[in-house]
This record gives C-alpha cells, sequence and structure tokens, in this order.
C-alpha cells in the first residue's frame, strides 16, 4: 500500500483535469459547483482510500457522478423547485423547530430563502442558484451569512 | 486575475473549514529567518518548520502520523502568524496558542512541556530538563527530544544551553539560535559562547 500524499498535493496536481472534465460535462458555470461538491466528497472519503496509486482516476469517477447528479437534478426539475417537504408550510418556510424556523423568518429576504431551499426542500446550490435567479456563489454567500446569523441569534 | 479553478478551489477550501474536514491547515509564513511552515490541527498548532527544513517532507510526514487531511489553509492560521510576527518584532513574550503534542510521546514530550515553561529571556541546561521530565541522567536523550522538537519558536528550545553556557545545537541552525537568544536579549549583540 502507498502511502496517501497530503490532499492539498492531490488538489495541486488533479485540479485542472478535474475542473476541464466537468466544464466539459455541465457547462461553465455549474462546473464550479461540481468541482467543490467533487473535491468535498474525495476529502470525506480521503482517509479511507486504501489504495494511493490512482488518485486521478478515483477523482475523475468522483467527478463524473457529480455530474450525473446535476444533470438529473436538472431533468427532474422543469420547475425550480423539485421537491417540497412533507410537513405544512407557512410563508414557504415548513415548521420543524419552531423557534429555529421563527429565527430563520428574521432574516433578509435572500438569506431566508436559501436556508428555507437548502434546508427546508434539501435543494442543493446549483437549484438554489437556478430558482433565485443568481449564481451558485451568491447562493452559497447568503446560506453562509444566513447560518452565521442564525448561531449568532440562537446561541 | 483569478482562474476558474483558483476560485472553485477557494470555494472548496472554505467549505471544506465548514464542514470541519479541515483535519490539518496549514501556511507558509516569513519571518526574519526565511519563510516558515505553520500547520495546525483542531486540537492547535501541530507543527513549526523552520527555514532550512523541507516543507514538502514534513507535510508528508505529517499526513502519514496525524491525517492525510491537510490543507493549505492560511486563513486558519491568522493568530499563530500575528503572534509569531509581535514575537519577532521583540513585542510579545509569551504565546498564548493551543498546542497539538502529538507528534512527541514519553520522554520526549515531557521535556517539551517542560521547555515550554521556560520564561522568556532566561535560559536552562539540558541537564536541568532532563530533571524536569523525570531522568536527571537521561541528558543526551534531553538533548535530542530539543533536537526533535516539532514546535520550536512556539516551544522554545532555543532557552536551553549547555551546562556552562554554550549553545549546544539548533534545529534551525546555531545563527539562528543564538539570534533568537539576542533578541530576547540573553546574550549581547555579536557575542559568542
Amino acid at each position: 500500500m502507498t502511502a496517501l500524499p497530503p490532499f492539498q498535493t492531490v488538489l495541486d496536481e488533479h485540479s485542472a483535469a478535474v475542473m476541464a472534465i466537468l466544464q466539459g460535462a455541465v457547462g461553465r458555470d455549474a462546473a464550479e459547483d461540481c468541482f467543490q461538491e467533487t473535491f468535498l466528497a474525495a476529502l470525506r472519503a480521503y482517509p479511507k482510500l486504501g489504495d494511493a496509486r490512482n488518485l486521478r482516476g478515483w477523482l475523475l469517477t468522483i467527478a463524473h457522478r457529480k455530474a450525473i447528479d446535476h444533470h438529473r437534478a436538472r431533468g427532474r426539475n422543469p420547475i425550480p423547485v423539485a421537491e417540497v417537504a412533507e410537513v405544512a408550510v407557512e410563508n414557504g418556510i415548513p415548521e420543524r423547530d419552531e423557534e429555529l424556523w421563527a429565527a430563520v423568518g428574521t432574516l433578509p429576504p435572500k438569506q431566508r430563502a436559501v436556508v428555507a431551499l437548502r434546508y427546508g426542500s434539501d435543494l442543493p446550490h446549483t437549484e438554489i442558484a437556478a430558482a433565485l435567479g443568481c449564481s451558485p456563489e451568491a447562493a452559497r454567500r447568503n446560506l453562509h451569512e444566513g447560518l452565521k446569523r442564525l448561531r449568532k441569534e440562537l446561541a | 486575475m483569478k482562474t476558474a479553478t483558483d476560485q472553485a478551489i477557494e470555494g472548496f477550501r472554505a467549505r471544506a473549514a465548514e464542514e470541519g474536514l479541515l483535519d490539518v491547515a496549514y501556511t507558509t509564513a516569513d519571518s526574519p529567518f526565511g519563510p516558515l511552515l505553520l500547520a495546525q490541527t483542531r486540537r492547535g498548532l501541530i507543527r513549526v518548520g523552520l527555514p532550512n527544513q523541507n516543507r514538502d517532507e514534513l507535510l508528508v510526514e505529517i499526513a502519514a502520523r496525524v491525517s492525510p487531511r491537510v490543507l493549505e489553509a492560511p486563513a486558519e492560521l491568522d493568530e499563530v502568524r500575528r503572534e509569531l510576527d509581535l514575537y519577532f518584532e521583540g513585542n510579545l513574550d509569551h504565546f498564548d496558542l493551543p498546542l497539538d503534542w502529538r507528534l512527541s510521546s514519553g520522554f520526549r514530550q515531557r521535556v517539551l512541556r517542560a521547555i515550554n515553561r521556560i520564561p522568556y529571556g532566561q535560559t536552562r541546561s539540558y541537564t536541568e530538563m532532563a530533571r524536569k521530565a523525570g531522568n536527571e541522567r537521561a541528558v543526551r536523550a534531553a538533548g535530542s527530544a530539543c533536537g526533535s522538537n516539532p514546535i520550536p519558536l512556539v516551544v522554545p528550545c532555543h532557552r536551553v544551553l549547555r551546562t556552562g553556557g554554550a549553545l549546544g545545537g539548533y534545529g534551525g541552525g546555531l545563527p539562528m539560535k543564538q539570534a533568537l537568544l539576542e533578541l530576547e536579549g540573553v546574550l549581547g549583540e555579536g557575542s559568542s559562547a
């Protein structure tokens, strides 16, 4: 068994190839999000990877799966919001943890929408972006800001 | 100009940190002696690589001994860099950083923890460190514990000298040890041991 190199080395050596493949598979706009999903999945699984000999093949397999996920998510969504959570909904926000969702309700509109779509309807960033007509990066930024605010609120 | 890949990597790094996947975050930082490698786990600072040490080899060793989830993440080490900068300017006499001692064990770790309690601007002998670690006769082992210190500068092995005051050794080279002791006001400029 070959020892696993630091993950940064994997990133340095293969990020360009992964990006190229993804841009081809899902287009430039969606490639960034698929790229991040690919490397996050890889990083999660990395310590348990038994064999360091074909890291490139391993990464490209993950990238391929993420590209398929992306197309599937698109395909089953003629309208932006695909799956609505099966709970009572008011103002577009599912009622679960009262206090938590009350706090979500006080967020600025963009942040509120992103948090609700992400955790209420379990949509990935790309679909949230499509639903709101913004970039995945903007969706993520709003989500991040929203969550930060919620943590502060509920701490 | 940032490429699409650079931007994607940046986002990935932020999300990895958010998800708690950064087992080891590292960066390189400037110092008066050259670039330092700084590596940190969730427990604290685990490794400081001195300018004369091979950065890539240190990272490979960390990947093997701690976790292969090793990523460059400069923002995670802001506080470490800040305190080191102040130290090199002569404006910090006590590091207030959590430390991860995992890269040393047993007698060596006891020696290093004893070294960590030597105050700024003071020196001790290898013999004293051996005694503090529980075996006064293990002077040579205490010396090699200093030599293997994974967190130099912050764990101040440069404050350990030979009995009688000779400089002894230093992983970063003797000129660096001498300069650090001058910075702390222990040795006068240009004095040699």
